[in-house]
């Protein structure tokens, strides 16, 4: 590999369009005769549908049509689930496109409108009739568990969608050593609302005399989207094409599939018409999945010199009305299977009980199960230092798993592919100089200020994965990832992907590829992604595995252009092959690097092919159909530095610092835009995000005016540093970067505000740590002191 | 997103805002939307038609006038936050509406709008009953008349303005020298709105506080007065232990129903409110010396 490109901070070729408001979105595409749908969803969280009468808004202005359940249910078969968690017990209760005599959550479908302007179709949702004989709801999962509110699904007893288990060792044993320390957690991992800037969308067209369907839209999986949606709609896979176009953010809520889509697609089919819908943002908040929502009760054992022995759970994950795509396998596999975290814990068991509540279907947000697993990991290492009188830091050091360069075996089943998380903890903790805050912190204690310190190390796993291993796990589909490489008679290139950029920036950093592999100028090459009949099949883009998995792929691509380029290079050369040799884009013969063909001389001669060797095709084009042999598994070390005032309960952070290890960076800026985006966003989940239900089941937070999202003017600079460690599987040896910093700010953050009120008896704080909650929690302290 | 069908007029002047007002029954006069416009998008009002009252030239603009300064209803946040007159004669008004929203509410957001709106949780109401500004008000038949901003808050989203009548001006005083005001905000940190937001208006003769006021908004559906506090600074020396004792009786003083939510309840509102009127304090102290 040469390192044209490859390692620069080369800026974003998406920005000028994306910054200028020249992308193109799903709402922004018209077409002629176009026509809006609207949908009507229920007010009520749980209720049976006592009668419906839509005749006065079928006859409102402007309308087409008004769909119910009755018009639907015979045409598009129920939403399928797609991740069939196995040796769960796994209970799928039938999710209706739209409901047909109950509603289980404020948000689920009724009817749909079709009029001329989307004003119209609103207008008209306000004259369907609807009578509901309301139902008790549930909106906690571990009350759901107890059986609070009215059965939610006839075929689901106890409300209960799985039970899944998992166990390494013997934590049973662990715990009741003699002489182990054991402390305990009860943590609420508060519900998040993904808050894409761009609301979802779809826009439909049905061509009658083909038989032939496009769909554009908000998607993070385009090629799922047509492979689920065929199924759905029994449009076959040939005759179904999807189109993500620009897709303003996902962070997990758009790798779902969603009723209202594929009935934008049903409305477009029977008006025979292009009909389009797209979400008002109050409708984003109850209809577009939710993330986290579990109850987690927790325990950590160790001995009394910090080696931590066991880590043992229980905990109630909500997956809201229905489960939604991925849903079963978010609390469960993404979650149980990192409970050893970066450490040396021989002995895990954890007891994970899915269930439905009257809410929102709970899906993957940013980090997705791995982020629940590092913050009770990580708090209650926090507790245990506590117990046994260490520093946070150290009894991290003392536990981390040493440095390791291909494979390391941890107790719930993974294989960790490389790691040197001693290297990162040094590193973060000669940066902020941990030794100079923690004196720092002494001093302002003895002034009465309230400053603490949160410092967390961690491993995830990432680009998902092997597909041998998704079959195993009940993962409905491959985990692979498919590029095309295209050369053209100039040199010029074209780059296919199967999976699905939208906002990371892939289309600079695969060019970045191609030229580092190749040595064509990095502007000399395109990427084009996002539509099925374009490109190769792929599986998206979440679990930061585009780069981890997509990355590969065009890496095997470009090997087998060069493979082929050197031998059509040698046969010019009149040379054997083997004499061959490549630097920055030139093959020549060894020791003869004057006399040169270069990859553009060869692009052209393959094209025009009026000298080929025997036997060789035309064409310089090759695709690669990539699956890894395993996942990849980032890792780092935080440390948040905040003053707490607990006369009001107001948090200051002060500094945010982080080290994480992606392998090699193939454009650092755009590494350090992630771990900003996935630090901010956890910090979110700490501080200001939470999805209130209240016990009818309404949202409370329902819009922006209540439901805070972090802001730039009230973050500090994210000092953002890195080790490089390659992935031994890998063909770049790169890792995936765009969950890390999610996993662990909410914890680090977490652990800052109780480190800083532990002086006046704080042992924790609900999260999102809100200034009346800091505030309650010293009121309670002090009540008990 | 989408609003209920509606009427659209643009009135050129104050007079023929009036007659639209009288020819509109149901209508809603927009002035700069940024409370209206979310809530019909939201389909909870359907006003059968909005007078739009921003290109009144009358209502726009920054002026001193009588002793103080004149605000024009149609004057814009950004504006008042930005504005030379206000900084040297009523500091604390610019101080506030500069932590309105965020930009873009601030470049379409106006004083008129905030204020005949009067939601419990914006900022300018609490700073203009603090400095003791006056409403001008045009009535139905042309006249004019002048309401005390303590006196125009009436309720929770309610205030003296009567049918038909259009709010044209705020006028504040000029603090003068000796006199000190500041306002400290808690913004909720979704809609920035304040949670609590305390103006101290001090006068300081001699090293000693003369006068104090003291107003708070967003824990109370009107700007309200917090008289133990002021009684507890009047004729103290405005030291750090004299402000924290004074405003140690802000909870105190806040007896009635406070306004509470799931982000702060009316409990956590009523004990931390004494702390955002300590800061309030000492920084109108710092001024006013």
């Amino acid at each position: 590999m040469s390192s044209r490109t490859f390692g620069s901070a080369i800026r974003r070729r998406e920005d000028p369009r994306l910054l200028t408001g020249l992308g193109t979105y799903t709402d922004d595409l018209s077409l002629p005769n176009m026509a809006h749908a609207a949908m009507l969803r229920s007010p009520h969280a749980h209720a049976t549908i006592v009668s419906l009468d839509t005749s006065k808004a079928a006859k409102a202005p402007g309308v087409l049509a008004v769909y119910t359940g009755k018009d639907t249910a015979p045409a598009l078969k129920p939403m399928p689930c797609a991740w069939l968690l196995p040796n769960a017990g796994l209970n799928i209760a039938e999710y209706p496109l739209v409901a047909l005599d109950t509603v289980r959550y404020v948000g689920d479908i009724v009817a749909v409108v079709v009029a001329q302007t989307p004003y119209q179709a609103y207008d008209a949702l306000d004259l369907i009739e609807v009578k509901y004989k309301t139902l008790p709801a549930v909106v906690d999962p571990e009350k759901s568990a107890k059986g609070t509110g009215a059965p939610i699904h006839a075929s689901v007893p106890g409300n209960q969608a799985f039970k899944w288990t998992v166990a390494g060792g013997d934590a049973d044993a662990a715990f009741a050593a003699p002489g182990a320390v054991v402390v305990h957690d009860r943590i609420i991992q508060n519900r998040l609302i993904p808050t894409p800037m761009e609301t979802r969308s779809a826009l439909a067209q049905w061509t009658a005399a083909t038989g032939e369907l496009t769909l554009w839209n908000t998607t993070q999986n385009p090629h799922i989207v047509r492979f689920i949606g065929s199924l759905v709609m029994g449009v076959p896979e040939d005759k179904l094409r999807v189109v993500a176009p620009e897709v303003g953010g996902g962070f997990g809520a758009k790798i779902a599939q969603y009723p209202a889509d594929f009935l934008t697609c049903f409305c477009a089919m029977k008006l025979n018409r292009p009909v389009k819908w797209t979400e008002t943002r109050s409708e984003n908040y109850i209809a577009t999945t939710h993330g986290r929502d579990h109850v987690q009760d927790v325990a950590l054992c160790g001995t009394k010199d910090g080696k931590i022995t066991g880590v043992r759970g229980t905990v109630w994950a909500g997956m809201g009305a229905y489960l939604s795509t991925a849903a079963p396998g978010i609390p469960t596999i993404l979650h149980g299977l990192m409970l050893c975290g970066p450490y040396l814990i021989d002995n895990v068991k954890e007891d994970v009980y899915g269930l439905y509540t009257n809410t929102t279907p709970v899906e993957a947000y940013r980090g997705a199960g791995r982020p629940e697993a590092t913050y009770l990991l990580e708090r209650l290492i926090d507790r245990f230092a506590h117990a046994i009188g260490k520093d946070p830091a150290e009894v991290r050091r003392i536990n981390l798993i040493p440095k390791f360069d291909n494979g390391h075996n941890v107790a719930t089943g993974l294989t960790y592919d490389s790691g040197n998380y001693h290297g990162a903890l040094d590193k973060i903790m000669a940066h902020v100089d941990y030794a100079g805050l923690r004196k720092q912190q002494a001093e302002a204690r003895a002034k009465g200020r309230y400053m603490g310190i949160g410092i967390c190390t961690y491993v995830e796993v990432c680009g998902l994965g092997p597909s041998q291993v998704a079959g195993a796990i009940g993962f409905q589909g491959g985990l692979w990832e498919s590029a095309i490489v295209r050369f053209h008679p100039s040199g010029k290139v074209n780059v296919f992907i199967g999976t699905k950029p939208h906002g990371q920036g892939e289309e600079t950093t695969f060019a970045q590829i191609v030229s580092s592999e190749l040595g064509v100028d990095v502007n000399d090459v395109k990427v084009m992604h996002g539509d099925t009949d374009k490109t190769p099949m792929g599986w998206g883009t979440y679990g930061s595995r585009t780069t981890a998995v997509g990355g590969a792929a065009l890496a095997v691509a470009l090997r087998k252009i060069k493979d082929k380029a050197t031998a059509l290079a040698a046969h010019l050369l009149e040379a054997p092959v083997e004499d061959m040799d490549y630097a920055d884009g030139r093959f020549f013969v060894k020791g003869a690097p004057a006399k040169a063909k270069t990859i553009q001389d060869i692009a052209l001669m393959a094209n025009v092919a009026w000298n080929m060797p025997a036997g060789m095709e035309a064409g310089l084009e090759a695709s690669s159909f990539y699956d890894p042999p395993n996942f990849v598994y980032p890792f780092g070390a935080h440390v948040a530095v905040v003053d707490v005032d607990p006369a009001t309960g107001a948090i200051d952070l002060k500094r945010y610092a982080c080290v994480d290890d992606c392998g090699p960076q193939i454009n650092p800026m755009i590494v350090e835009g992630q771990v900003h985006g996935g630090v901010v966003q956890g910090l979110g989940q700490a501080l200001w995000e939470e999805a209130i239900y209240a016990d009818n089941g309404q949202l409370v937070t329902g819009t922006l005016m209540d439901y805070a999202i972090p802001r730039a003017d009230v973050l500090p600079e994210i000092e953002v540093l890195s080790t490089v460690t390659p992935s031994p599987h890998h063909p770049l040896g790169v890792k995936g970067i765009g969950e890390a910093g999610t996993i662990v700010s909410t914890c680090t953050m977490y652990n800052a505000v109780v480190d800083a009120l532990r002086p006046l008896g704080v042992d924790t704080v609900p999260m999102p740590m809100t200034p009346e909650r800091v505030w309650r929690a010293v009121q309670t302290a002090k009540k008990g002191a | 997103m989408y609003a209920p069908s509606f009427d659209y007029h643009r009135a050129s002047s104050v007079a023929e805002a009036q007659k639209l007002l009288a020819a509109n029954p149901g209508a809603k006069l927009l002035a700069g939307g940024h409370s209206l416009l979310p809530v019909l998008k939201l389909r909870l009002a359907a006003p059968s038609a909005l007078i739009d009252l921003g290109r009144i030239a009358e209502l726009k603009g920054v002026s001193a006038a009588n002793g103080g300064v004149r605000i024009g209803a149609m004057t814009t946040h950004a504006e008042i936050a930005t504005s030379p007159v206000l900084a040297k004669s009523c500091g604390i008004v610019a101080e506030a509406a500069a932590q309105i929203g965020d930009m873009a509410v601030r470049n379409r957001g106006t004083i008129g709008g905030s204020v005949a709106h009067a939601d419990p949780a914006a900022d300018l109401p609490t700073v203009l009953v603090a400095v003791g500004a006056t409403m001008e008000i045009a009535g139905a038949g042309g006249a004019t008349r002048t309401v005390a901003a303590a006196d125009f808050f009436q309720g929770m989203m309610t205030t003296a303005l009567g049918d038909g009548e259009i709010l044209t001006a705020v006028w504040v005083p000029a603090l003068g020298a000796g006199t000190g005001a500041a306002y400290a905000k808690f913004a909720h940190p979704a809609s920035r709105y304040a949670v609590i937001g305390a103006a101290a208006s001090l006068t300081v003769k001699n090293g000693a506080c003369e006068r104090a006021i003291i107003i708070v908004g967003g824990v109370t559906a009107t700007p309200t007065a917090l008289p133990s506090v002021a009684a507890a600074l009047t004729g103290s020396n405005l030291s750090a232990e004299a402000i924290a004792a004074a405003a140690g009786k802000a909870a105190g003083d806040l007896t009635g129903d406070l306004m509470g939510d799931v982000f702060a309840s009316s409990e956590y509102r009523r004990h931390v409110t004494g702390a955002y009127v300590a800061r309030a304090v000492a920084a109108a102290a710092a001024r006013a010396r």
